[in-house]
């Protein structure tokens, strides 16, 4: 990943960090600039709390160039608890039978290996939960 | 807007072209369609190509061809939507001479994609995805479409197996298409031992990665008539988007872009599913065809492997789709696809389809997808 594309994404990528509308407060992730409910802008920055579900997940065989060192490696779609789909890679799922529905949580992890000159990438990623949900 | 008529079709096999480059494959099938609409007129050239940036270094496609082809001075410009890319190239060909600002333009489409491995192939195609929010985290191609599968199976009760059905369509079609790259038949066996690219997808859920161009030459209606061979009537074409991030719908399962271009298709031919005698599916992996049958209204939410276990989908069918081999059996050179698709179905209304002819074939749909469905150009011919 280019570097200026890594800072312009470090809120996404460190705080999973989304938009909200202000009229009709729907919540966002990845972050838009324009409502596509409202068609309005001046959304504001939403950070998710990174609790969600297992809506999908799959484990790749054949990776694309850049991630041939870490396959097979598991990835899917996340329902976060305010609402959104987040499609990211789960991390610490070997021996572990993923099921869809299972509670996953954010982690900050290494998204990309490096290449020659290019910064290490860390990002979110979603385990398996390891604590209950707060009451 | 004027009535539209294609006039001419070419198209080279669909192979592992090492011996040709990317302006080789679009003369050789541009040549063909010429050939076959016994005119030299051309105004205007329209690429639809995907990668020839990435895979072949080559942006500016359009006048290289324009160049290679000998049609220069023409207008040429390349259109690009993805694995949609061919589909959409017809449609701004058919908006320029529909609107009277050409009369004869030609299409072609055309993907060079074997000069590199597939771990390059894979990122190159990846870029259909969401550079920030999907290929930059690894997660290909592939796993967008095995996540969508692996949900379905969940949310359907249906087994990798009840898949097969799809494929198998495909590879008995293409054996009948001298031009197809996967020419042998397979069976329910081979399907579940096949090896899995991103569970629960297998090699013989995915379209094949290939060389290949096909080529359109079209006209006005009116002009159409003075061809050498009976013109097929572009009855509808229509073009429609949905979020370019799969996560970021409603419903990832239910696919709004395709069911959109459908919907604009139905309405301007004044037709619907049950009018279309064959349906060339955009069937890059099994579980898209399950979604675009679903979509278009061909079959209820939940049930498009019933019609494929019914034998609905082969050619003596009720619904015949992809009659020549699809993405899967003709092979899938992204950007060329969509116009493989059309001169198959113009081959079909013209009943020179050989073995794989459509009885009494009059109304054929053929539809092109982009990213994870993220955008669908759709048209309907007419004989």
């Amino acid at each position: 990943m280019e570097l200026p594309r890594y800072h312009r994404m470090r809120r996404a990528l460190y705080r999973l960090e989304g938009t909200s509308c202000p009229s009709c407060s729907r919540r966002f992730f990845p972050p838009r600039a324009v409502c596509p409910a409202c068609r309005k802008g001046g959304l504001e920055p939403f950070p998710f709390s990174g609790r969600g579900t297992l809506y999908s997940y799959t484990r790749i065989t054949q990776a694309p160039r850049g991630f041939a060192s870490v396959a097979p490696y598991a990835v899917g779609m996340v329902r976060l608890e305010e609402g959104p789909l987040v499609s990211a890679p789960l991390a610490d799922t070997d021996g572990i039978d993923l099921s869809i529905g299972m509670p996953v949580e954010m982690v900050t992890r290494r998204i990309h290996e490096a290449s020659e000159n290019g910064p290490i990438v860390y990002g979110y990623k979603f385990r398996p939960r390891l604590r209950p949900p707060r009451q | 807007m004027r009535d539209v008529g294609i006039i001419g079709i070419g198209q080279t096999a669909v192979a592992e072209h090492w011996d040709r480059s990317i302006e080789d494959l679009a003369v050789e099938a541009i040549t063909e369609a010429r050939r076959d609409a016994g005119t030299d007129r051309a105004d205007a050239l329209f690429v639809g190509n995907m990668l020839s940036g990435e895979l072949a270094g080559q942006e500016n496609l359009a006048t290289a061809i324009a160049d290679a082809a000998a049609l220069l001075p023409i207008e040429a410009l390349k259109i690009e939507a993805a694995c949609a890319s061919g589909g959409a190239a017809l449609r701004a060909a058919w908006l320029a001479v529909a609107s009277g600002a050409h009369d004869y333009a030609l299409v072609v489409g055309v993907e060079k994609m074997t000069d590199h491995l597939t771990d390059g192939v894979t990122a190159a195609l990846a870029t259909a995805a969401d550079a920030d929010y999907e290929a930059g985290f690894g997660i290909s191609f592939v796993a967008l479409t095995a996540l969508l599968m692996r949900r379905y199976m969940h949310d359907h009760a249906a087994r990798r197996e009840d898949f097969a059905a799809f494929s198998i369509n495909s590879h008995r079609n293409a054996a009948l298409n001298p031009r197809a790259l996967y020419r042998q038949p397979i069976t329910v066996a081979d399907f579940i031992a096949s090896p899995v690219v991103a569970d629960p997808i297998n090699v013989l859920d995915s379209a094949g990665i290939c060389d290949g161009a096909a080529a359109l030459l079209i006209c006005p209606a009116a002009e159409a008539g003075r061809a050498r061979r009976t013109p097929v009537r572009i009855a509808a074409s229509a073009c429609a988007t949905d979020t370019l991030g799969l996560a970021e719908r409603a419903d990832p399962l239910v696919w709004q872009a395709v069911a959109g271009s459908a919907r604009l298709a139905y309405d301007r031919a004044k037709v619907g599913p049950k009018d279309i005698d064959l349906f060339e599916v955009h069937d890059a992996f099994s579980i898209v065809s399950v979604l675009t049958l679903e979509a278009c209204g061909f079959a209820d939410r939940g049930s498009a492997l019933r019609l494929a276990a019914e034998g609905r989908i082969a050619l003596e069918g009720d619904i015949p789709i992809c009659t020549l081999g699809g993405l899967k059996g003709r092979g899938h050179p992204v950007g060329a696809s969509g116009v493989y698709q059309i001169v198959e179905v113009v081959q079909q209304l013209r009943g020179e389809a050989g073995p794989a002819q459509v009885k009494g074939a009059r109304v054929g749909m053929a539809q092109s997808v982009g990213g994870s469905g993220s955008v669908s150009v759709t048209h309907i011919l007419r004989a």
